[in-house]
């Protein structure tokens, strides 16, 4: 089973619901796909069993036996090639690695060769939560080559968490694509509202059934309640504002390790869960 | 220096939520000639709290997407072999996987895989209360284009800017990827928005050496700074390292997040506000004058 946490906005706290979910169910697997920025190994703290570098394969030109066509630059979309007649330049940023020059140069003079885009750590937590994340080289661009990689960690028959990047672009797509459920983690701010409604278009269009979490909640912001209610979209549970989560986060200590109450309300939103991702099985 | 007159500014985290586009919303409020650009397309929100008015939509298309008429398609499935992207199955395209190479395209000997431009998005021409211009952005959903239209909406923001601005504010997106590159582009310099929690000093740092392969220079701002002294103390430390200045720190505020929760600018919660603000945003065009010079 996949869960995936996702918000649209940045900040909202998909981390800290991510991890707080898996830290209530037994030997669940947790994912973090925010490869940019990767925050679940701070509030989960596993000890890294391993470390993997992940690549992306590069076309490699033999400039010596190029005869400077120009056939490679005519079929690159994204304008990774320019032909300088006395050298191909590849930009490495740009290239998505289709492979499409390499089988229509007329020489063969392009192989591959692989560039580390950043690694992939796995670990367990002394919870006996499996761990996986990401971490992007600085300075690459492609996240979503990376964030495959660590999907690759999913283990079938179990619970696995998901924590997906904010925004609502390819590395969100990416990450909740194939959930049987995905939790949108937002926040009492007409901020959090308006990402929270780009982000349900995008669940939407591709088909992931999704429930709402209001973390930093305020009664007084009732038009996300409103917008919820005239949707029929269900709210999972609400996390109030206040200083002491938000303390107990600072240092890096999930807040419901701190206050039972959480405990509590997250072992009801797992249930909840179990009963969702049961209903939508059944069609 | 090129013969600009105006100075850029970008405005980045690292990790999201920290308090950017409030920042630059912020800075919008107190500077006069300027233009804005909100370059987080994917999550935009500073419209949310300028109120533009919008004057002229774009279209933006990002790449071409591949699409087989199954009438013309003889189910060779050489497509889907040379696809790297698993987009291909049964004869039908994935929208969501398809990276728009074209190689299914040409490599179909039936004609049978058509590969136009597709629309990705919009961005807005505005005007704010204040008559300054202002630009945002609607990337559609799950598109896989936002550094292209960050680098669209502020080459359109630049292209006929006008003689007397002084300053553009670009409120950028979380991150260290592709849109942030875009953004940070022919930027002057970046304000940093961060916040005293173990997350937010390690995205300062990722944010920081990215920051150093652009060879721009930065300074931070400490929002949140009293949430936890320990770790706010580990960034002036961290700063000075790096010899990054830390221009502005902003307490734990619950008016703040009233301000939020009414879509109001912060600089209208209270005089003390504006007064740190205008504190920073004095710190700030100290260091982008040393910066620029």
């Amino acid at each position: 089973m996949i869960i995936s946490i996702a918000s649209g906005k940045g900040g909202t706290g998909k981390t800290t619901v991510a991890a707080s979910l898996a830290s209530v169910i037994p030997e669940s697997v947790y994912i973090d796909c925010d490869v940019e920025e990767p925050n679940g190994h701070l509030l989960l703290k596993p000890e890294f069993i391993s470390e993997e570098s992940a690549k992306k394969l590069l076309p490699q030109i033999d400039q010596e036996k190029c005869t400077f066509c120009g056939k490679c630059v005519e079929v690159c979309e994204f304008n990774a090639l320019i032909n300088l007649k006395f050298e191909i330049v590849l930009f490495d940023e740009m290239c998505h690695g289709c492979g499409a020059c390499i089988y229509f140069c007329p020489s063969k003079v392009i192989t591959e060769r692989a560039k580390e885009i950043g690694v992939v750590r796995v670990g367990i937590t002394s919870a006996k939560i499996f761990f996986a994340d990401g971490v992007l080289n600085i300075g690459e661009v492609a996240a979503t080559p990376l964030i495959k990689e660590v999907k690759k960690n999913i283990i079938e028959g179990k619970i696995n968490i998901l924590d997906s990047p904010p925004g609502t672009s390819c590395c969100m797509v990416e990450t909740v694509k194939d959930s049987d459920f995905c939790i949108l983690v937002t926040e009492s701010t007409p901020f959090g509202l308006n990402d929270l409604k780009l982000a349900i278009d995008v669940l939407k269009t591709i088909g992931v059934s999704f429930g709402v979490v209001i973390n930093k909640y305020d009664p007084s912001f009732t038009e996300m309640e409103n917008y919820l209610n005239e949707n029929s979209i269900e709210i999972l549970l609400k996390i109030p504002f206040e200083r002491r989560y938000a303390e107990s986060y600072s240092e890096g200590i999930l807040p419901l390790d701190k206050y039972p109450e959480l405990k509590n309300a997250f072992r009801v939103l797992h249930k909840r869960i179990l009963e969702k991702v049961e209903i939508v099985n059944a069609g | 220096m090129p013969d600009k007159s105006y100075k850029q500014i970008v405005i980045l985290s690292g990790k999201g939520g920290t308090g950017k586009t409030t920042l630059s919303a912020a800075f919008a409020g107190l500077i006069k000639k300027k233009v804005v650009i909100d370059c987080d397309v994917d999550a935009a929100n500073l419209h949310l709290v300028l109120k533009p008015e919008i004057i002229n939509s774009y279209d933006f298309s990002g790449g071409k997407k591949a699409i087989i008429d199954p009438d013309k398609c003889v189910e060779c499935g050489t497509c889907e072999t040379v696809c790297r992207f698993d987009a291909i199955n049964n004869f039908t395209i994935d929208q969501l996987s398809c990276e728009g190479c074209g190689f299914c395209f040409r490599v179909c000997s039936s004609d049978a895989i058509k590969f136009d431009p597709s629309k990705s998005g919009s961005y807005f021409e505005c005007e704010l209360p204040d008559g300054s211009k202002f630009f945002y952005a609607k990337l559609f959903s799950g598109d896989g284009n936002s550094g292209k239209l960050v680098s669209e909406i502020k080459r359109k923001a630049l292209e006929n800017i006008s003689s007397d601005i002084e300053w553009v504010i670009v409120d950028g997106p979380p991150g260290i990827g592709c849109p942030v590159n875009a953004s940070v582009a022919v930027a002057d310099y970046v304000v940093i928005v961060t916040e005293p929690t173990v997350s937010g000093i390690h995205d300062l740092k990722r944010l920081i050496e990215l920051l150093k392969t652009f060879k721009i220079r930065s300074g931070i701002v400490i929002n949140k700074y009293d949430l936890n002294e320990t770790i706010a103390t580990q960034i002036f430390n961290y700063a000075e390292n790096e010899k990054t200045p830390i221009i502005g720190s902003i307490p734990f505020d619950p008016e703040f997040m009233k301000a939020l929760i009414n879509g109001e600018n912060v600089l209208e919660v209270n005089k003390n506000i504006q007064e740190e603000i205008l504190t920073i945003l004095r710190q700030l065009e100290l260091q982008v004058e040393i910066s620029v010079n």
